[in-house]
């Protein structure tokens, strides 16, 4: 932080105002290691503050794996090849908030009129992680009264095909008081940031409130500031946890976690924002249920739970269970669904447990229908046979509803852009043509009737955004030939239970 | 029924597994009979229930709990195989019906032992107790009068023993005598030859009792009447003698001659079952092949017919042998029913557990009890034909097939080898192919959630029971479902490996003398070094064509194989690019000569692929590169600042100091991943394989064969043979990538001197590092137990990539070094075992979910809470 003399003040005020004389090294010692106080240069002309943070990137990666049994919450974190020490991050607005304490308040106990003034200030941040780019820097500055540089720092140069990293190099410039500006690098740093191993204690409510004071009510960007500055509220340590098998996994194969643990997505389809297009999915679903009567219906990949809730609203589904892979989402759904505060009459409706349509499973019999919403086209195409057999020739449910996105509507998708699938974990996306065929082969192959209907405005030309199709049970002569089978071994067995008491008299008379 | 000898002493048989019900008025001296004759913890009383719920023994109003409470115990005894007896009045019937219940639905036999005193005797009794003083006389006299008009039904109320002792000198004189079940045979302990289902193939039982070391003896007719080992030992047959094969009769002869002459054991198969049913003239459909029987046995005597109705009806449902080590009866037994004896414990021994549907063959299904089976006690039983004979969960089938042509199988015990002969013909044609059509292969049977999910047990032939964790299991089912190649082509996934033991040398955290060190404690003189490659883990199952990947694999798309990591993940998005590798290590297999040489059509490879940035690039890019930029962009204001501060006279210079330094690691670290960084393919795109590299350092396992066991330097050679094909060839790019290695002798210093500057100067051109393994595969140390497959040796400036950019400044390294290797290095084991677990099930044909099941508990023990950096 550099500043300027100005009337009645030389730049080395800054010494003052920060508490901090200008002529010495000063060492602090914060929660993530040493922050260390210099002046590069000062004199009444100009006056530089630095703040150097020495993070500690062994005590960090053992810190954090004190939090969990056995392993960091956050893998991010955990790493020891980790930007910390480098970059200006959370750690470094905390340690910037405990050195410049007096200064963060606007106090100085030697000059009490310094603190009131503005003056000429320049921000240099060399390191600063930004998510959103540099536009979103300027966007968050400059409504303050900064004059924003923000230049990108690549990722490496030698692999120029990389691009640009996260990191931008920052210069503020603008006439504020220094408390201002500390309160704002305090709550913009993290915001920018944005990292998901940011704790956020209890009382962060409190600290936003009092640094955002005077400027973030009037802020254009408000929402997303107190967003990113809170989001992570709900117990993060938890939701880590819940991941972490997971996130071992993907680690050992050299992965991202996010891209293994993808399942779900909390933006989209939430209770105060649901997609239109979901909802009118959900609708022709329940319409398709309630027309075959069905009373006790399986939700295979429930994700979240929308299809379960919509469901349980209907008393005449009197039984409905969620099925999903993911163990995250299922937490989700429970959490959305608030199981643990429904009715026992009500929870006794509905039951979520996990479980991999690549796998028959003996608990999906007897139902009369089951959902595959918006399923299938998240089964690679080689795997799909064996989910067609769990569902069509092991669980055999009277009548199977199967959606799916109709590819060629996707042309109508303004934001789509040419090619894409609609969603990053669709391994494919079928034409209604292609639908058609697989499921008129698969009601073939496991005795089943098929209908079709479109989902969503039906244009002439690329049909519906969602494609439907609904599989009835036909009632086979190979079914009716097992029963009569089943009833001649009945009378055998009840022969053998006969037989088998005898024998038990027997070995009862010989004891 | 049962008990009566003279009026003076009366002896009680009791079953040693019972429920022993005490029926008699209060007063009339059950709990003073139960003392004498029955162990305190053996006998639970109502009085005493009473007290647990309510404090007070006599509070009437706590009957109802505290009879809960009684048959909870009881419950909990039977279930755990323990006699019990009820000490409460149960004059009523409700009462004891409830107990009949318990005793069955544990499959005991329920015994009552009624104390039928006078009324004066109780009364007397009652009195001379305090807290009974008072009763009414009118309740004792009630009691009676429940006690006389219960007696006469109690057989019928499904007590298999009544004893009634009548007035005061016969309850004292009585004695009660436990005696074993039928089924009770510990005290035989063989050796024994347990001999799969024969139906009527009795040449082929001839050829196995003779391989079996059996003389036989024949009667005047040159037919089998008995046989006997010379050693003593004893033959068990499974049962389903006789049906649909050639000569039913004579194989009963040959085993009805050996069970009389305590040569042999037998239990009943459904097949005998039904005959006795037929011979005892009962109407039953001559099906199954029982028709076959009965045309055959028409042709004997009729004397003969009546010893095979004697025989059967004598069979007992299943034996406990061994001290209690072995179960034998013919379709499978669950553990909760060895030993015991009820309707449903026969009907399970006999036909297994049925579900009560059957198949599209008319066939009953069967629920597979075995893949449940988690006892201590081996189970061996027959009943199922399949195409081998194989250890499940340590219960074996031993029906091999051989009326339908295939083989006659008996397990020698406790031995547990397997002998067979092959089916002199196919004698009867199978209703059901020993396969079907539905996805999961050659057991007709696809992947069932059971298979893989809930706190699992591994059988693995080299390290015993290896458990997976419900959690561990719920990660790799996601990942299994959502991201893995089909199962079919997931044939194995690699064993994690464990680091060298942490190094004190200065400077470095791993160093090799640490893993020479620690095999030549494991008395494993001989090692492997091999140069790591730093690409990625890519598994590789190749085969000669698109038809073979189809039919030994199911391979549905036209591949001709699968390449995945080491989560079972594809390991190129671009499918096009995957075909042409495969393509390559195919023609350079072919061009090898290995096709003819190893006898196979497929190969699976344990290989490393490179470049890492391939498969890494988001992890580079967010976390490797990233923080190299983040220091690039932090270090040079850093240090320019901090010079001004010196220049201005203040002391900083430990700190500049100190600042230098980490921007030359940061250096460094940037250096080091670099190295494992190129680009692939052209721009052109189009799945070119330029730049790509593949090193493959093991062959897995060929058709029918792991070659897990071949020596790593064997191994290496024919990865060589395959390098050198390619070389010949006139490709534009190389794909195949040599590995670098070099024999090291544990004893002998020079050697480990060698060892130790080939590692330095491999690292120090920019290798990663490299894997120390025992020359021969499979090494075991002087305990017998297995030895780490291998340790990797890491080198210093790679393990920044690991451990940070600081990481060997000495402060840290000091603190680095604490780390725990006893979960990784356990953790490798059991995956190993598990790897060579899938590789032997692949090898063997054994079907898709039991090579699957090892594979998936390979998965899961990797998401096992372990330090993701060793």
């Amino acid at each position: 932080m550099t500043t300027t003399g100005i009337p009645g003040s030389p730049a080395t005020d800054l010494g003052f105002l920060l508490h901090k004389h200008p002529d010495k090294a000063q060492q602090f010692s914060t929660s993530h290691g040493t922050a260390h106080v210099l002046y590069p240069e000062a004199d009444d002309e100009r006056c530089t503050a630095a703040l150097l943070l020495e993070v500690d990137p062994v005590a960090l990666v053992r810190r954090a794996k004190g939090k969990g049994r056995g392993g960091a919450p956050d893998s991010a974190l955990a790493q020891y090849v980790n930007d910390r020490p480098y970059a200006a991050s959370s750690l470094l607005a905390v340690a910037l908030a405990a050195v410049f304490s007096s200064a963060f308040k606007g106090q100085s106990a030697a000059r009490p009129e310094l603190p009131g003034r503005t003056r000429p200030l320049r921000i240099e941040v060399p390191a600063l992680p930004a998510r959103g780019g540099p536009g979103l820097v300027e966007r968050l500055f400059a409504p303050l009264g900064w004059k924003v540089t923000a230049e990108p720092v690549a990722l490496d140069e030698r692999f120029p095909e990389w691009g640009d990293s996260r990191y931008v190099r920052l210069v503020l410039e603008g006439e504020r008081t220094v408390a201002e500006a500390l309160r704002h690098l305090y709550v913009l740093l993290p915001v920018l940031d944005d990292a998901k191993h940011y704790w956020v204690a209890p009382d962060e409510v409190e600290k936003l409130l009092r640094s955002g004071a005077g400027w973030l009510e009037g802020h254009p960007e408000q929402r997303l500031i107190t967003d990113r500055y809170l989001t992570r509220r709900r117990s993060l340590t938890q939701d880590a946890l819940e991941r972490l098998a997971l996130a071992r996994l993907a680690e050992s194969d050299d992965t991202e976690p996010e891209r293994l643990d993808n399942a779900v997505d909390d933006e989209a389809d939430t209770e105060e924002r649901p997609v239109p297009l979901a909802v009118r999915r959900r609708e022709a679903i329940l319409g398709a249920l309630r027309t075959v009567g069905a009373a006790r219906v399986l939700d295979l990949g429930c994700g979240q739970g929308q299809l379960v809730g919509e469901l349980l609203k209907d008393p005449r589904f009197t039984e409905v269970v969620g099925l999903d892979v993911s163990v995250r989402a299922l937490r989700t759904a429970a959490r959305r669904l608030r199981l643990d505060r429904m009715t026992e009459r009500q929870a006794a409706r509905v039951r979520l447990f996990q479980g991999s349509l690549s796998y028959t499973d003996r608990r999906l019999t007897g139902y009369d229908a089951a959902v595959l919403s918006e399923v299938i086209e998240h089964v690679d195409p080689p795997r799909l046979p064996a989910l067609e057999y769990a569902v069509f020739g092991a669980a055999r449910p009277a009548t199977v509803v199967v959606t799916t996105p109709n590819v060629e509507y996707n042309v109508r998708w303004e934001t789509l852009p040419a090619g894409h699938v609609r969603h990053s974990d669709h391994r494919f996306e079928w034409t209604r043509e292609e639908f058609r065929t697989w499921a008129e082969e698969v009601a073939r192959r496991h005795g089943y009737g098929v209908e079709f209907a479109p989902i969503g405005p039906d244009d002439p030309e690329v049909g519906a955004p969602t494609q439907m199709a609904v599989f009835h049970r036909n009632a086979t002569a190979k079914d009716s030939g097992s029963t009569a089978q089943n009833s001649d071994r009945t009378t055998q067995d009840g022969d053998e239970t006969v037989q088998g008491r005898n024998e038990t008299m027997k070995e009862a008379k010989a004891a | 029924m049962t008990g009566t000898t003279t009026d003076d002493v009366r002896t009680l048989a009791v079953p040693e597994l019972s429920l022993v019900v005490l029926v008699g008025a209060t007063g009339s001296g059950k709990s003073t009979f139960a003392a004498r004759h029955f162990r305190p913890t053996e006998v639970i009383s109502s009085d005493f229930c009473r007290g647990l719920v309510s404090d007070d023994e006599n509070d009437q109003s706590a009957s109802g709990d505290a009879f809960d409470v009684l048959h909870y115990i009881a419950g909990k005894r039977l279930a755990a195989g323990r006699l019990t007896v009820v000490d409460a009045t149960s004059v009523q019937p409700e009462s004891r019906k409830q107990l009949v219940r318990i005793a069955r639905e544990h499959d005991v036999l329920p015994v009552a032992i009624v104390l039928d005193m006078p009324e004066e005797v109780c009364a007397a009794r009652n009195a001379a107790r305090p807290d009974r003083a008072d009763l009414p006389r009118r309740v004792i006299q009630r009691h009676q009068r429940e006690l006389r008009r219960s007696l006469k039904n109690l057989e019928r109320e499904g007590f298999r023993k009544v004893h009634i002792l009548r007035g005061v000198a016969q309850a004292d004189a009585a004695v009660v005598v436990r005696e074993p079940l039928l089924n009770d045979l510990r005290h035989l302990r063989g050796p024994f030859d347990i001999v799969g289902d024969i139906h009527g193939c009795r040449s082929e039982l001839e050829t196995l009792l003779t391989r079996l070391g059996y003389a036989l003896t024949r009667d005047g007719e040159g037919r089998p009447v008995d046989a006997a080992h010379p050693e003593g030992r004893t033959a068990v047959f499974v049962g389903d003698l006789v049906d649909r094969g050639p000569d039913s009769p004579g194989v009963l002869r040959l085993v009805m001659g050996m069970v009389a002459a305590g040569h042999a054991l037998c239990v009943p198969g459904n097949h005998e079952n039904k005959l006795g049913r037929h011979l005892g003239g009962r109407k039953v459909q001559l099906t199954h092949g029982l028709a076959e029987t009965v045309e055959q046995l028409d042709r004997e005597d009729d004397a003969f017919r009546q010893r095979v109705r004697a025989f059967i009806d004598a069979l007992v449902s299943h034996y406990v042998l061994d001290d209690g080590a072995l179960v034998v009866c013919h379709a499978g037994l669950p553990e909760k029913y060895h030993g015991r004896a009820s309707g449903r414990v026969r009907s399970h021994a006999l036909y297994g557990d049925t579900t009560g549907e059957t198949d599209e063959f008319g066939l009953p299904v069967r629920y597979p009890w075995a893949e449940d089976y988690r006892g201590r006690v081996a189970v061996v039983y027959g009943h199922t034909p399949s195409p081998s004979a194989t250890w499940l969960n340590n219960t074996i089938c031993l029906d091999t097939g051989a009326v339908f042509g295939g083989r006659m199988t008996a397990l020698r015990w406790p031995e547990r080898e397997l002998v067979d002969v092959p089916a002199e013909r196919v004698w009867y044609e199978p209703v059901r192919p020993l396969v079907s059509e539905a996805p999961g292969g050659a057991d007709g049977r696809p992947l069932d959630l059971n298979d893989v999910t809930g706190r699992k047990i591994v059988e693995t032939r080299h390290l015993g029971r290896i458990a997976v964790k419900e959690e561990n299991a719920a990660a790799a089912l996601e990942v299994m479902s959502r991201f893995a190649v089909d199962p079919r082509l997931l044939a194995y996934l690699p064993p994690t490996m464990a680091p060298c033991a942490t190094s004190k040398e200065e400077g470095y955290l791993e160093h090799p003398a640490e893993a020479f060190a620690a095999y030549r404690a494991d008395g494993v003189r001989q090692v492997l070094c091999e140069e790591k490659h730093m690409g990625s883990r890519a598994v590789v199952l190749v085969c000669r064509d698109a038809d073979t990947a189809r039919e030994r694999f199911g391979a549905s798309d036209g591949t001709r194989g699968a390449l995945y990591t080491r989560t079972g993940r594809p390991f190129l998005d671009d499918k096009d690019t995957a075909g042409r590798l495969l393509d390559r290590l195919a023609r350079c297999i072919g061009d090898a000569g290995l096709w003819d040489e190893l006898g196979t059509d497929w190969v699976l490879l344990d290989a490393e692929l490179m470049p890492w940035s391939l498969k890494a690039e988001g992890l580079l890019r967010n976390q490797y590169a990233a923080v190299g930029a983040a220091s690039r962009a932090a270090f040079p204001g850093v240090l320019s600042a901090l010079e001004a501060v010196a220049e201005r006279g203040v002391d900083v210079a430990g700190l500049l100091g100190r600042q230098r330094e980490r921007a030359g690691d940061a250096e460094a670290f940037t250096e080091a991943y670099r190295r494992y960084c190129w680009p692939v393919g052209d721009a052109t795109g189009g799945g070119r394989l330029d730049g790509v590299r593949i090193a493959p350092f093991q062959f897995l396992a060929v058709e029918g064969r792991s070659l897990a066991g071949l020596p790593h330097d064997e191994q290496l050679a024919l990865a060589d043979r395959m390098i050198a094909a390619e070389a010949a060839a006139p490709y534009a790019h190389r794909v195949l990538a040599p590995t670098r290695r070099l024999v090291v002798d544990t004893e002998d210093e020079a050697s480990v001197a060698a060892g130790v500057r080939w590692w330095l100067d491999l690292t120090a051109a920019g290798g990663e590092g490299m894997v120390v393994k025992p020359l021969q595969a499979l090494a075991r140390g002087a305990d017998g137990r297995l030895v780490q497959p291998g340790v990797k040796c890491r080198g210093r400036e790679y393990l920044r990539i690991v451990y940070g950019p600081e990481y060997t400044r000495p402060e840290n390294l000091a603190r680095l070094r604490i780390r725990h290797l006893g979960h990784k290095r356990s953790l490798a084991l059991r995956e190993y075992a598990l790897g060579l677990e899938a590789l032997d099930r692949l090898a063997e044909g054994e079907p898709l979910w039991r090579v699957h099941e090892a594979v998936f508990a390979i998965l899961a023990l990797e998401s096992e809470p372990v330090d993701p950096r060793l």
